[in-house]
């Protein structure tokens, strides 16, 4: 299986759902932009995005646009379906990946299409977008090399 | 102020614990009257004694159990918040209202019925809201492919592997051989660890806890009144629950700094219940630890002190853990990996058996017992029981 390559996880058991303050990370994504919540009080970044800066309570945000690098702090191979449905997405690689440009932030993602014997923690990514058929975008990262 | 000592577990009802689904046609309500009316009878007291319950786990509440039970009043209702670490902790409710003076006697129950829903597949069943997208975007079906991120960041920073995954599995497998309650009681070799299916890789099978029904029920009431009572009395020496802002909501944040992202968020825990029971872990004669994920184990025991961080596997490695022979025997009743899942209530049982000395694998002189809970999301929990 290690030759296989990474598939998108399936999409069939995501609907997304957005509230104001998760919305633009949404919306930016529409248009392939990466981005995350950043205070414009003291800068703190925040994911997933919330109403409130933990260091000091501002509700005020700005959303930088990021490079789209990172690396894999972690991930999983998951080539066995526990539910109807996800047997045509296997193997699919859920990841945490360190945002290369906000570097407090791990994202949660998915590795996709490259060799899943090439994946590795550490290993530099890229952002690429994938386009559910619902119309929504959702960021993933594949190895930037 | 604490509470050390003050209250004790003087009664205990389980029901056999059943494969997910075998529990029908009872209701979980039959099955949680069950083990109250068991509990009761094991403490020598009346139904009509109750006046308070504390629980953690869901799906039954106290005004059916009062009018199914036929209890009068109650001063004391209580439910721990969170999804997965509280079943220790609930105890610890019960406490802390009869030591205000709220209640007398308490009932904790931790019970399951999975019929409906399949715990191994809790987070697809999960309403979708604009905090779950961001994990349920990337296909995290489950609690185990959640903390199988956890498990291959531990592997990744200290070598852990997954013959020491294996060991929890085949430690709590031995325990449960010897155990009649246990579901799973066919011995496991390495190499049935390792033909097992792998789910989340690096986690196979065998390092997800079962899915299993289940209900558990506990009478606590003062040190006074337990001297009058049919049980040798099992003190609650210390109880935690909580915990800090950086595990949070772990496994659906991922956001945790990385010192408590390696860990199993039972840091805070573990310093207040040995500072409220004024012991070491160098202390405790057995420990039955929360076991829904193999590597969440070594987590814990570095949590709690038994080991240095990121020496959970080679502590396990050595035969620590193990009934036989073992310097902190762990779940001795084969834990939630091979005994049942009931929401982490079976490792409080164990903890009162061992305590009581009636224990199937019995450790000898058993004087303070440790129970995790969780580590999920907040709050986690802990007990320390003793004589
Ligand atoms: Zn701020």
């Amino acid at each position: 299986m290690t030759n296989e390559i990474a598939k998108q996880p399936p999409h069939s058991l995501f609907e997304l759902v957005t509230d104001p303050w998760t919305e633009p990370f949404w919306a930016a994504a529409r248009e392939h932009r990466l981005t995350v919540a950043r205070c414009t009080e003291c800068s703190l970044l925040r994911m997933p995005p919330t109403p409130f800066c933990p260091g000091c309570l501002s509700q005020k945000l700005d959303w930088p646009t990021l490079s789209g690098r990172g690396t894999i702090y972690s991930y999983t191979i998951v080539s066995r379906a526990i539910f109807p449905g996800m047997e045509e997405s296997l193997p699919y690689v859920p990841a945490l990946v360190t945002l290369s440009d906000a570097p407090t932030i791990r994202l949660i993602s998915n590795i996709v299409d490259v060799p899943i014997s090439a994946i590795s923690v550490g290993a530099e990514v890229r952002v690429v977008w994938n386009h559910l058929p619902d119309g929504v975008v959702v960021p993933r990262f594949t190895l930037a090399n | 102020m604490t509470i050390r000592n003050k209250t004790a577990i003087v009664g205990v009802g389980a029901m056999p614990y059943y494969k997910r689904g075998a529990s029908l046609p009872q209701t979980l309500n039959e099955l949680v009257c069950k083990s109250i009316i068991a509990a009761v009878e094991d403490a020598g007291l009346s139904m009509k004694d109750v006046d308070g319950f504390a629980f953690y786990s869901g799906g039954f509440d106290t005004p059916y159990l009062m009018e199914t039970l036929g209890i009068p009043e109650v001063s004391y209702t209580a439910t721990l918040t969170g999804s997965g670490g509280g079943s220790a902790g609930s105890i610890g409710l019960a406490s802390s209202a009869i030591v205000s003076g709220m209640a007398k006697v308490v009932v904790c129950v931790g019970a399951l019925q999975q019929a409906q829903q399949r715990f191994g597949a809790i987070t697809s069943g999960y309403e979708q809201t604009s905090e779950t997208a961001f994990f349920q975007s990337s296909g995290l079906v489950g609690p185990g492919h959640m903390f199988a991120l956890l498990a291959r960041r531990h592997m990744h920073m200290y070598g852990t592997t997954r013959e020491q995954f294996a060991e929890v599995a085949m430690s709590g497998r031995l325990n449960a051989i010897n155990h009649p309650d246990a579901i799973m009681r066919k011995p496991m070799t390495l190499e049935d660890y390792f033909n097992a299916p792998v789910i989340a890789d690096p986690l196979c099978l065998f390092d997800f806890c079962l899915e299993t029904d289940g209900a558990i029920a506990m009478v606590v009431t003062s040190t006074e009144q337990a001297k009058d009572l049919r049980q040798p009395p099992v003190k609650i020496v210390a109880c935690a629950h909580g915990g800090s802002r950086d595990w949070g909501r772990s496994l659906y944040w991922m956001n945790m700094p990385e010192e408590a992202f390696v860990s199993s968020g039972n840091v805070a825990i573990a310093n207040r219940l040995y500072r409220d029971a004024d012991v070491t872990p160098a202390d405790i004669d057995v420990a039955q630890i929360y076991d829904h994920f193999t590597p969440m184990v070594l987590a814990q025991l570095e949590d709690f002190g038994f080991c240095e961080r990121g020496e959970g596997g080679p502590f396990v490695e050595s035969g620590a853990i193990r009934f036989e022979g073992g310097s902190l025997p762990i779940n001795t009743d084969g834990g939630q990996l091979s005994g049942a899942y009931v929401w982490g209530m079976t490792h409080v049982r164990e903890a009162v058996a061992q305590i009581r000395g009636s224990a199937v694998n019995q450790v000898q002189s058993c004087d303070l017992a440790l129970v995790t809970g969780g580590p999920s999301s907040l709050p986690v929990s802990g007990l320390i029981l003793g004589k």
